[in-house]
Parts: structure tokens; sequence; C-alpha cells
């Protein structure tokens, strides 16, 4: 493989990955490819391992077979140091936020800027508080995580996440469990940092109406693989089966919910 | 049994891989060395104090059979720097710090937070368990020094002020049978042990599954773990080190 268009390279590219927990396959020889610069949403029921496929990414599982490349190096062949390197491309937004419960907000959010960089102390505030601006949650460094709502923990959760200013953010589930408002809140935050970074994104979701504001593209996770892969639009005018449960909600035409409906 | 050792080897091999290699995190060091050595200070000086008295009291009492209570002394003081104040310590602060390192490190991981450090492109492992073991290693041979003098200094108040020895015969009583090795090997088991407790209790936060009901199981083993492997390991020890 040549190198000589870099944009044809994706960002990241999954290729027959597999992985089983205690014998149960999550996924099963999944195929993706995220080019760069665009916004993939992956949507999918609860417990379909949409939080793994995102670990995949990011090299936080391995996949059983399979390779997981990023900018076309595969992660898996390369040593651990080489893989912490590729890391630092990334970005990525845990479910609760997984702040460090030990360090303030604004050491939270200086934690990658002091181990990765040679910045001083001056350049590293200013930074924190750059990045605390672009969540709007400015000036609550001194503040610890468990003063925070989880709305807010995501929020400095993000600006975590953009400090070293990554190329590929990772959204794992950015508003799941939080009212109408602050996901709002949370999806205009996302909106503001695509377009001050311009990253590539991959988010994970089970939330409709996020997927349709952040994505430019939609997936659909089922059965251990990537189902379907349309832009927005098509994906809401699809009258693929699996895609019009998924969107109107009937568990009806789900397999393994019907039963349920069917013993009444 | 067999899996649970090799996973402890392969920490092992990676938090020694960790400390030889940048970044060195001495805010971190220095953080750990006083919560594992700093507050188990009054813990251990209890402990310690108490094991003395209690042997001066026993040995005594055994003793007076044979008309040996001459030896009172050497026997506290040989007991202590060699076998009890190490052992004892061990247990103590594996009570203290090292059920804390499993309860943090479990919460780290259930939390994400472990998680949130690969992503951040940081080896938890070197980050989390090199100051850990480290601060165990060197912070517990200085308890034990605190708890030699302690131990010699329980058994002499009981000795002298209970059952009415001559202090200076006492004194000179326990140093008189003392070899430089006695303390030597003590502090030997006591840096062994210092790491075993803070690998072992990082080793169960750290593989910790199952939200908080999997913390306190990782707590509650790492405590029965590490004391089983503090009492066998002191057995081997002792053979190798007389």
């Amino acid at each position: 493989m040549g190198a000589a268009d870099v944009t044809a390279v994706p960002a990241v590219r999954l290729t027959g990955v597999s992985k089983a927990f205690g014998g149960k396959n999550v996924l099963s020889g999944l195929d993706l490819e995220v080019p760069v610069g665009t916004s993939l949403v992956v949507l999918g029921k609860s417990g379909v391992g949409k939080s793994v496929l995102l670990k995949h990414v990011i090299g936080l599982l391995k996949p059983d077979s399979g390779r997981v490349e990023v900018g076309g190096v595969d992660i898996w062949s390369v040593s651990a140091r080489e893989r912490d390197q590729i890391r630092r491309r990334f970005g990525m937004s845990f479910q609760e936020g997984a702040l460090f419960d030990s360090m303030t907000v604004g050491e939270n959010i200086s934690f990658p800027l002091r181990r990765h960089t040679r910045m001083s102390v001056a350049q590293v505030r200013d930074r924190v508080a750059e990045c605390l601006e672009l969540v709007r949650l400015p000036g609550i460094e001194a503040k610890g995580p468990s003063e925070l709502s989880g709305g807010m923990r995501r929020r400095v959760g993000f600006a975590r996440a953009i400090a070293l200013k990554p190329e590929i953010l990772l959204f794992d589930e950015p508003t799941t469990g939080l009212d109408p408002i602050n996901t709002d809140a949370l999806v205009r935050v996302i909106q503001k940092l695509r377009e001050s970074l311009r990253p590539t994104a991959i988010t994970i979701t089970h939330d409709l109406k996020v997927a349709f504001q952040v994505a430019d593209r939609v997936a659909l996770l089922e059965a251990g693989r990537i189902r379907i892969d349309l832009p927005p639009a098509d994906f809401e005018a699809s009258d693929d089966p699996r895609v019009v449960a998924f969107v109107q909600g009937d568990s009806a035409m789900d397999e393994e919910t019907a039963p349920l409906e069917v013993s009444g | 049994m067999l899996e649970g050792f090799g996973r402890f080897c392969e920490l092992l091999y990676r938090t020694i891989l960790g400390a030889v290699r940048p970044p060195y995190d001495l805010k971190a060091l220095r953080d750990q060395v006083v919560r594992v050595g700093v507050d188990s200070v009054p813990v251990v000086f209890l402990t310690t104090l108490f094991t003395g008295a209690v042997m001066a009291l026993q040995t005594f009492n055994g003793f007076a059979r044979f008309h040996a209570e001459a030896y009172v002394g050497s026997v506290v003081a040989i007991s202590m720097l060699r076998e009890l104040s190490p052992v004892l310590s061990g247990l103590m602060v594996t009570g203290r710090a090292g059920s804390a390192m499993a309860a943090e490190l479990g919460t780290m991981r259930v939390t994400e937070q472990i998680d949130a450090l690969v992503s951040l492109a940081t080896d938890p492992v070197q980050y989390l368990f090199v100051p850990r073991v480290l601060a165990g290693i060197i912070v517990l041979p200085m308890l034990v020094v605190l708890g030699n003098a302690m131990g010699i200094g329980g058994g002499y108040l009981v000795a002298v002020k209970i059952l009415g020895a001559n202090p200076v015969i006492y004194m000179d009583n326990t140093f008189q049978y003392l070899r430089m090795n006695d303390l030597w090997s003590g502090l030997i088991k006591a840096a062994f042990f210092g790491g075993l407790l803070s690998l072992i209790g990082c080793q169960r936060g750290f593989d910790t599954e199952g939200g908080a009901e999997g913390v306190g199981r990782s707590t509650t083993t790492a405590v029965v773990i590490v004391s089983l492997a503090i009492l066998v390991s002191d057995f081997f020890l002792t053979k190798v080190l007389f």
C-alpha cells in the first residue's frame, strides 16, 4: 500500500473485528471505515456492543481477530509505546465523564498537557481556561469532580479530551441519562467542538435526535456488525426493516423482544 | 491459582519496567510515602508497643519456670527484630494501605478512570502501580525500625515497671545477644512485604469487575491474599535469611 494520497487513508478502519466475552460474541467480523474529517454516529440498542466497538478503536480492548487501523497503522502490530503515541491523536469522552476524582477540574484537564507536552505553567493554565470556555464552563478550575452535576462532569470530560487538540474525537453515550435541556447543551458543545477543531468524530448513542444533529453519517450496529451506514437524511428515510424498527422504537419488529408481544 | 500467579508476574514485570522508564513521578511517590508510611505510624506504634509488652510478660512467666528470667530482654529483642515487627507491621499496613489501594484502583476501574488514563496515552501500571509499590518498599523498613524500638520499649516497660527487673541489667541483656543480621533480616523482610502488599493491593483493584460490589470483593480478597502471602513468604524468607 502506497501513501500517495494521505487523505485517501481513512482516519480509522476496522476490518473483520471479532470480540467475545465469556463465550458470547459481541462483535463478529465487524467492518467500519471512517474517512478523515467525518462525523460518524453509531446507533444500536443498549448492550449491543457499541461501547465495545469504541474501545476497540482506541485500543482499550484488543480484538480476538481482525485489524484496527488508525491512519493506516495496525495499532496491535506496533509496540506499546508507539500505541501510546497513536492514542495521543485521540480524545475520548466517557459515559460518566470518568474524571479523576483525586484531582480538581483544572488538574484533570491539564493532566494530558503536563504529561505529554513541555508547556509552561502559564501556557497550561491558558489552555485549560480555553478548553473550559469551549465546553461553556469557564472558571470552574478549582472545583472537585464531586461538586459537579452529571452533565457538567461530561463537559469537563470533553474539555480534558480536547486538551491536546486531537484529530479524532470519540464520544461514548454523551447524552445518556441527561435531561432534555442538558442534552441540548451537550449537543451544542459537540457541534461547537466540531466547528472549531474539525476533527474526525465517532459518537456512540441510542438517541436518534442527537444522532441526526451531529452526524455526517449514521450507522446501525446490530448482531456484532455494522448493518447500515448512510447519510442522516437517507438513514431516516430508509425502509430497511431494521432501521424502521429502530427509528420507530417498535419492539415487535425486533427478534429479541418480539416473543414478549406474541405471548399475550 | 496458577492464573493469578501468572497475572501477578505480568504486573510485576510491567511495574519494574514502568519504574525504570521515564517519566519519573516524584510527586506521586512522595504522596504515596505519606499515605502508606506516615499515616500508618500510629497503628504500627501501638501494635508493636503492646506486642513487645506482652512478649515480656509471657516469656517472663515461662522462663521463670527454669530460672531464666535474665534472658527475657534478649528474647523480646530478637523476636521483635527478626520476626514480629516486620510481620505485624506488614499485616497492619496491609489492612490500612493495601486495602485502600485495592478500593481506590477498583473504583477507578469501575468508573472508567483507568480507561481514561489509557485514552490519555498514560500507562496505568506505570502511573498507578509504580509509586505505590516503591512507597511500600521504602516505607515498610522505616516502620519496622520504629516497631523495633517500640517493641523493645514495651518489653522494657513491663519488665522494669511491672515485673521489677533491674533497668540496667535488662537493657544490657537486651543488646547482649543481638547481631546486625537480626536487624538486616527484619528490614529485608519488611521491604519485601511492603512491595508485596502494594503490588497485590494494586492488582486486585486494577482487575476489579462488576461495580460497587466488585470493589468490595477486591478489597477483601486483597487483604486475605496479602496476609496469607506475608505469612507464607515469611517462612521461606526466614529460611533463606536465617
